[in-house]
Order: C-alpha cells, then structure tokens, then sequence
C-alpha cells in the first residue's frame, strides 16, 4: 500500500493539536474564574467563594499539567514534520512563537507553583494576584498562538524575497486582517467553554442534593455569564465571518457549499457537497439567506467555489458540517443562557429538573464547538498552509510515510493512556466535589511542588 | 550586523540549551537512578527535591527548540527531519516521565507501574539527547538547504555512545545534587554511586574526544593544527582536574562542590564541542550564517530576549532561593 506522507503528516498533526487544544481551551477560562472566586473571596469575606476556587484549582492542575506536555510536543512538530513551513516563514512566525515562549510560558509556569502551593506561604491578596498572572498569562499565551495562525490565514506586513517570506513591518504581522477576531472570538470561546463545565457540574451536584451552596453559586454564576456572553460571541463569530469573507472567499464558500457566483448564496440547512459534480447533490435551503448574512443583502453576490481551479478548493463536506455544528451549538448557549436566566428571574433556577437534567450533561458542549470551529478554520484554509504563499503539500519534511505512521501511532497509543488516566482523576475529583477545610492547617507541612495539586487532587478523588 | 547578529544568537542559544542540560539534567539523572534506590522512602525523597523546578527546568528546553525556530530557521529544517526518530522518542519519553511525577503519587496498586515509567522516560530522554548530540556531531547529509540523507543515519555506534555518555553525565549530576538535597543513607549512598559515575562519565568523554578527530578531518585540524594547539592543549588537563577535584571532594565529605565539579565536566565537555564545530550549526555543511534569520526577524525577538530574560531569570532564582535546604522525610503531602 502507498502512504500518502502529506495525509500522515496533516493526521498526526490534527491529532495532536486538536488534543492540545482541549486543555488550554478549558484551562484559560478556568484561570481566569478562579481569579474571579479569589477576588470575591477577598472582596467579601465569604469562605464559600474560597471553597470554590480551591476545588476548582485541582481540576485545574490536572488539566495544566497535560496541556503542559501536550503542547511542548507541538513546538518541535513545526520542525520534524513541516520543515519547508519553517524554511519558507520562519522568519515571519518564528519570532510570534519565541514572544510566546518569553513573555507568556515562563510566567505561567511560575506563577503556576504559587497558585498552586501558596495558600500557606504568602498573604491572600499576592496569591490572588499570582493567580490572576496564570490567568494573564494563558491570555498572552492565547495571543501570540493566535497571531501566528492568523498570519498564516490572512498574512500581511511581509513580503516575498526568493520564495521565503520576510519581516516588514512587525505591528502589521502581529495585528494582521483576521487577528482581531479570531483572538476575541477564541478567547470568547474559551471562556464559554468553562462556564459550561461549571455550568455542568453545579447543576450536578443540585441534581445529587450534594453541596447545595457551592453548587447554586456555580450556577448563578455561570448561568449569568453565559446569558450575556454567549450572545456576544454570536455576534464576534458573525464579524470574524464578515472577516473571512473579505479576505478567505473560498473558506466562506465552502461554509455555504456555494458553488456559482454569479447568483445570491442560498442557506442551506442542510446538504451534500459534491466536489466532483461542483454542485450540491442534495440541500434543504433558505434562498438568498447566505447572501443577506455575509453581504448584509438578499441580492449581494459573493464568489462560488467554482471561480477558483479544484486545486485551489477547501474539502467542502468537512468545512461545511463542521461549520454547522459549531454554529448550533453556539445558538443551544444562548438558548440555555436566555432559560437560565429567566428562570433565575422567576426563583426556579434551582429547582427546575428540566433545565437541570441536560444542563448537568452539557460540559462537553464548549469542547465540541471550539474543535469544530478550527476544523472549519483550517480545513477552510486548505490546500494553503499560509494563505496564498505556501501550499500544504509543499510544506512536508522530507520524512519517509512509514516513519510518520510509526510515530503517529506511537503518539495515539501514549496519549490515549495518558489522557485516560487524566480524564478519570478529573471526573473522580467532581465526583468528590468541594470538601475540607477551605485553608489547610499549617501542621499539614508545606507543600514543595508545583504541579502536587493534582496529585493532593487525585488522591483526594480517590479516597485517600 | 549581517556577521554578528546570528553570533550572539548562537550564543543566546547556547547559553539556553547548556541551561536546560545542567538544570533538567540532574531531575532527569534522579529517574535515571531510581533502580539503585529501591526502597519508596527514598524514592519519595528523591522526587520530592526536584518536584518544585522540574517543569521550569524544562521549560528551556522549549526556548531552545523555540530560539532555534526563531533564530536559525533554516538550520530547524534541516535538523528536525535528520533526527527526526530520536526527536520524537525524546518528547514521547519526556511526555511519560512528566506524568509519571505525579502519578506515581496517586497510584495506590500501580505505583510501580509509575515508578517504572519514570525510570524509563527520564533514561530514554536523557538516551535520545545523547543520541542526537551523537548524530550533530557525526554531521548530517545535507543538499540543496535540505537534509537529504536517510530516516535512519543517526543511528550508529558512536551516536548510542553519546547516548550512553549522557545518560551517566545526567545521572552524575542527579547523584551530586542529592549530595546536597539530602542527608544520611540516602546521601551516603548517592556519594558511592558518584564516584563510580565520575569514572564512566570521564571514560565516555575520553571515548568522544579520541573518536571524532579520527572520524573526522575537519575536527583533527582544528584542534591539532597550529597554533590552535597551543590554546587547546590545557581544555582536557582542565577537565581531568576536576574530575580529580570532584573526586577528592567526594571522599572529604563535602557537600556543594561535587555538583559543582559535575557541572564544570558538563561544561568543559560542551566547550570541547563548540571548539570543535564553530560556526557550523549543521555539520559539516551548514554555518551559523547559512542557516540565520533575515536581521529584521532576530532583532525583533533579540529585544524580547534582552527585556524578558533578566526577569525570568529573576523569578527562576526566586524559587530556587524559596525552596533551598535539605528535603526531609514527610515534607510536603505525601
């Protein structure tokens, strides 16, 4: 059999980032509400608040600690599978990653240390203050990844000198056309992505009739979060497409399995693209309703698939449901943050099975909406790897298929054990819920390792 | 600016990667050593020395990968898809072992299971980072800026060598710093297996240093052909006194400066190499020159370094200082 080593090396690569990118997902919201609880705590004296953050600090250094490992992966993939990628625009997003590593991985890491073990050693408001830089810091971190990959979908400040492209002007590479709006639509998604885990586990809990306080000031607060943010991220989303259309007509074609460009774009609910017959085999539509998203219109035209060679076409099918997931279950926030709120306002949040029931199955809708979301992002982008200079295809080291199988399973068997057992302590440790005393007594010794949270975590999670 | 720039990068780079060698190096060297501590009491002890720097310590390591990108693209390509196999097994043993750490708490049943994971991804890691010093030095086949030669040419005798070099360099540095760290059997223990290590690692370094000019023209001129000899020649007598001065220090009884001697081998050794291949950063074909960024792109992140570095350093320093004396039994959770 011939090994496509171009496919090998797009799988491994999607396998790997799409599971980083589950972590950091959750772990930027997290930070940043446990921040929140530390401030409230202080601010009001109350201990449940404290309770909270110290419950959720656990979950958290499980989840850091395997973003941690699966991310220092992908800083070497750049080289062993995509070395013509670092050969042909090193120069431009080499030095986004290496900020990235300065200003935004050394912090984190050690600020992580007194997050984690300083409840003892240092006065509330500097460990507050130490948890608010983990939560900056996984922001920054946020900002220079996605301004490398939205270099890589809307390039600019650059230019082209014997095929490799060179630095002009660094504030329009950093702050390139699609930047603005994928950093605020993700970091949006991030925090979304949290509050639906929160959401998820105080509705849990008053389900069980377990932490009853803890879990009802969860849910307040994530149910009034989502309630006001999730709107705000239709919105982000609908702009960031307003974006793309203006610079990435294929990838918003392929959204709308919009084939000919010379007629309004129709809405299709649902369809099957056909890349071979350049046509939709089948649609359920709502005519000219693409046409009035994207150009504000019913009669705006906007460029089909068709108006570019096959060779130059994102894989439709794939953009196309990934797109559709994404957006309905950005729709389901809202619609969950709207209920939520209402029933807050009529006294029932509590006590409303019906909105509980899902509500307590829903953590994983977060996840889901922001692995689609960069399926459509970068599968839209195909077949570039950086839009319009270098070509997928071009970008692959010159590494044997078979070698790149090897790894890849070798990555799938590790990562499956590893993340397995992560996984399990995560869900041991809701299960065990918020318990204990909220501050350890000092004879409890001091704790001497940055990452024992989550061994004092899983310990706990198991019973110990 | 064209000559010197891609010097200090070098430089900056070099400065990283010795970093991450000494400091990951001696957490690595403890998992390396756990078979010759069989009992939990000091495994637990000897994990618990290392527990709070062991994730910054490896946080170099992706400044180094990350400043080779930044700095040196060119010189990234070609390398990551020459050792490409060893490079991979290297982040896949490091992924296990950072784990491993924390499991091997949690574990109740399977503890040794964990046990025996932190064992093999500390002494793979540190088996794969000799391996690929091995396949650098032996030089790679390049054509055209880009690595042209086989998935499996870094794999010869002399770079499992290497392997095997830096495997008893790391465990050398575990069982110094523990000098220090700990105390009574524990300590007692990690001074006898020093001495042993210091013979293997200086044996191994031996092996290295008459092997490449033999191998290797272009490294038998530079250190042979004079005048350069008349600079070189005291490199290696340095070297032996401090194996002999970290010898005695281990018979008197002392506890800081063996881990200081075995830095001073680790750093004399990479000394040797830089003697050895300067300019080139992909030898035998590709300089520091060939492979460097466009100016614009090093003197960007250059500020960066500049700003950002002392303050790192700074907060580095802070948690050494937080975490300083003897680990004793107890301490922390478990």
């Amino acid at each position: 059999m011939d090994l496509d080593p171009v496919l090998l090396a797009r799988l491994q690569f999607a396998f790997t980032v799409s599971f980083h990118i589950i972590f950091p997902a959750f772990t930027i919201g997290l930070s940043a509400y446990i921040a929140t609880l530390e401030g409230l705590w202080i601010w009001t004296g109350t201990d449940r608040y404290h309770l909270i953050a110290r419950f959720w600090t656990k979950i958290f250094a499980v989840s850091f600690a395997m973003g941690v490992v699966s991310g220092i992966v992908l800083s070497y993939q750049f080289g062993t599978n995509w070395s013509r990628f670092s050969t042909t625009v090193g120069n431009v997003v080499g030095p986004l990653i290496g900020y990235e590593v300065l200003t935004a991985f050394f912090l984190e890491a050690t600020f992580l240390g007194v997050m984690l073990f300083g409840w003892n050693r240092v006065p509330p408001w500097l460990h507050v203050l130490a948890t608010v830089i983990v939560a900056v810091g996984t922001a920054l971190s946020a900002f220079w990844i996605l301004s490398a990959n939205s270099w890589m979908q809307t390039p600019a400040g650059h230019e082209i000198k014997d095929g490799i492209a060179v630095p002009v002007d660094w504030l329009s590479v950093i702050f390139n056309p699609s930047f603005p709006y994928r950093f605020a639509h993700m970091l949006t998604a991030a925090y979304l992505t949290t509050s639906f885990v929160v959401l998820a586990v105080g509705a849990r809990y008053l389900l069980a009739g377990r932490h009853t306080e803890e879990a009802r000031t969860m849910l307040r607060m994530a149910v009034g979060f989502i309630a006001i943010v999730a709107p705000l991220q239709v919105l982000l989303g609908d702009q960031h497409g307003l974006n793309t259309a203006k610079h990435q007509p294929m990838k918003i074609a392929a959204i709308e399995g919009h084939w000919d460009g010379s007629e309004p774009g129709a809405f299709h609910i649902v369809a099957w693209p056909n890349m071979h017959a350049e046509r939709n085999d089948f649609a359920i539509s709502i005519p000219r309703a693409a046409s009035l998203l994207i150009t504000h219109d019913p009669n705006g035209l906007f460029p089909g698939l068709k108006s570019v060679p096959a060779s130059d076409r994102p894989p439709v099918t794939l953009v196309f449901y990934a797109f559709r997931l994404m957006i309905l279950i950005g729709f389901a926030m809202v619609g969950t943050g709207w209920v939520g709120a209402w029933l807050w306002h009529r006294g029932r949040l509590f006590s409303t099975a019906w909105f509980l029931r899902p509500a307590a199955n829903v953590w994983w809708a977060g996840f889901v909406a922001v692995i689609s979301g960069w399926i459509v992002t970068e599968s839209g982008r195909q077949p570039w790897l950086a839009y319009g200079i270098l070509r997928t295809a071009d970008a692959v080291s010159p590494v044997p298929a078979g070698i790149v199988l090897t790894t890849l399973i070798l990555f799938i068997v590790v990562y499956a054990i590893i993340f397995s057992m992560g996984i399990y302590y995560i869900n041991r440790l809701i299960h065990t819920g918020p318990t204990g005393p909220s501050i350890l007594p000092a004879e409890h010794g001091l704790p001497s390792r940055p990452l024992s949270g989550a061994e004092e975590a899983a310990r706990e999670a198991l019973g110990r | 600016m064209e000559w010197y720039l891609p010097v200090i990068w070098a430089a900056l780079i070099g400065i990283a990667v010795g970093l991450y060698v000494i400091l990951d190096g001696f957490d690595l060297g403890l998992g390396i050593l756990f078979p010759a501590f069989p009992s939990d009491r000091h495994r637990d002890l000897m994990v618990n020395t290392v527990a709070p720097f062991w994730d910054g310590n490896e946080t170099w390591l992706v400044l180094g990968g990350g400043g080779l990108l930044v700095a040196f693209p060119r010189a990234y390509a070609v390398l990551m898809p020459a050792l490409y196999l060893p490079v991979i097994l290297m982040l896949l043993a490091l992924v296990f072992r950072g784990v491993a750490f924390e499991f091997r708490w949690v574990a109740r049943t399977s503890k040794p299971w964990w046990d025996l994971a932190f064992w093999l991804g500390s002494t793979l890691a540190a088996f794969f980072q000799g391996v690929i010093l091995g396949g650098l030095i032996q030089g790679i086949t390049v054509a055209h800026g880009e690595f042209a030669g086989g998935p499996f040419d870094w794999a010869t005798s002399f770079s499992v060598m290497c392997g095997l070099g830096v495997v008893a360099g790391y465990a050398l540095l575990g069982a110094t710093w523990l000098l220090i760290r700990t105390e009574g059997d524990l300590a007692e223990r990690a001074r006898e297996l020093a001495k042993l290590l210091i013979l293997a690692v200086l044996a191994f370094m031996a092996v290295v240093s008459l092997w490449t000019p033999i191998a290797s023209q272009h490294i038998a001129q530079r250190w042979f052909s004079r005048p350069n000899i008349l600079f070189l020649w005291p490199v290696p007598l340095i070297t032996a006194l401090i194996a002999w001065a970290g010898w005695r220090w281990l018979d008197t009884g002392r506890e800081v400066l063996p881990f200081l001697a075995a830095i001073g081998l680790f750093l004399l050794g990479y000394l040797g190499l830089v003697i050895s291949w300067f300019p080139y950063l992909v030898p035998p074909a590709l300089t520091v020159w060939d492979t460097a960024a466009v100016p614009a792109s090093q003197i960007f992140t250059l500020l960066g370094v500049v700003f950002m570095l002392p303050i790192i350093l700074g907060y580095f320093g802070f948690v050494y200082w937080l975490f300083r004396g003897k680990v004793r039994e107890g301490e922390g959770y478990h």
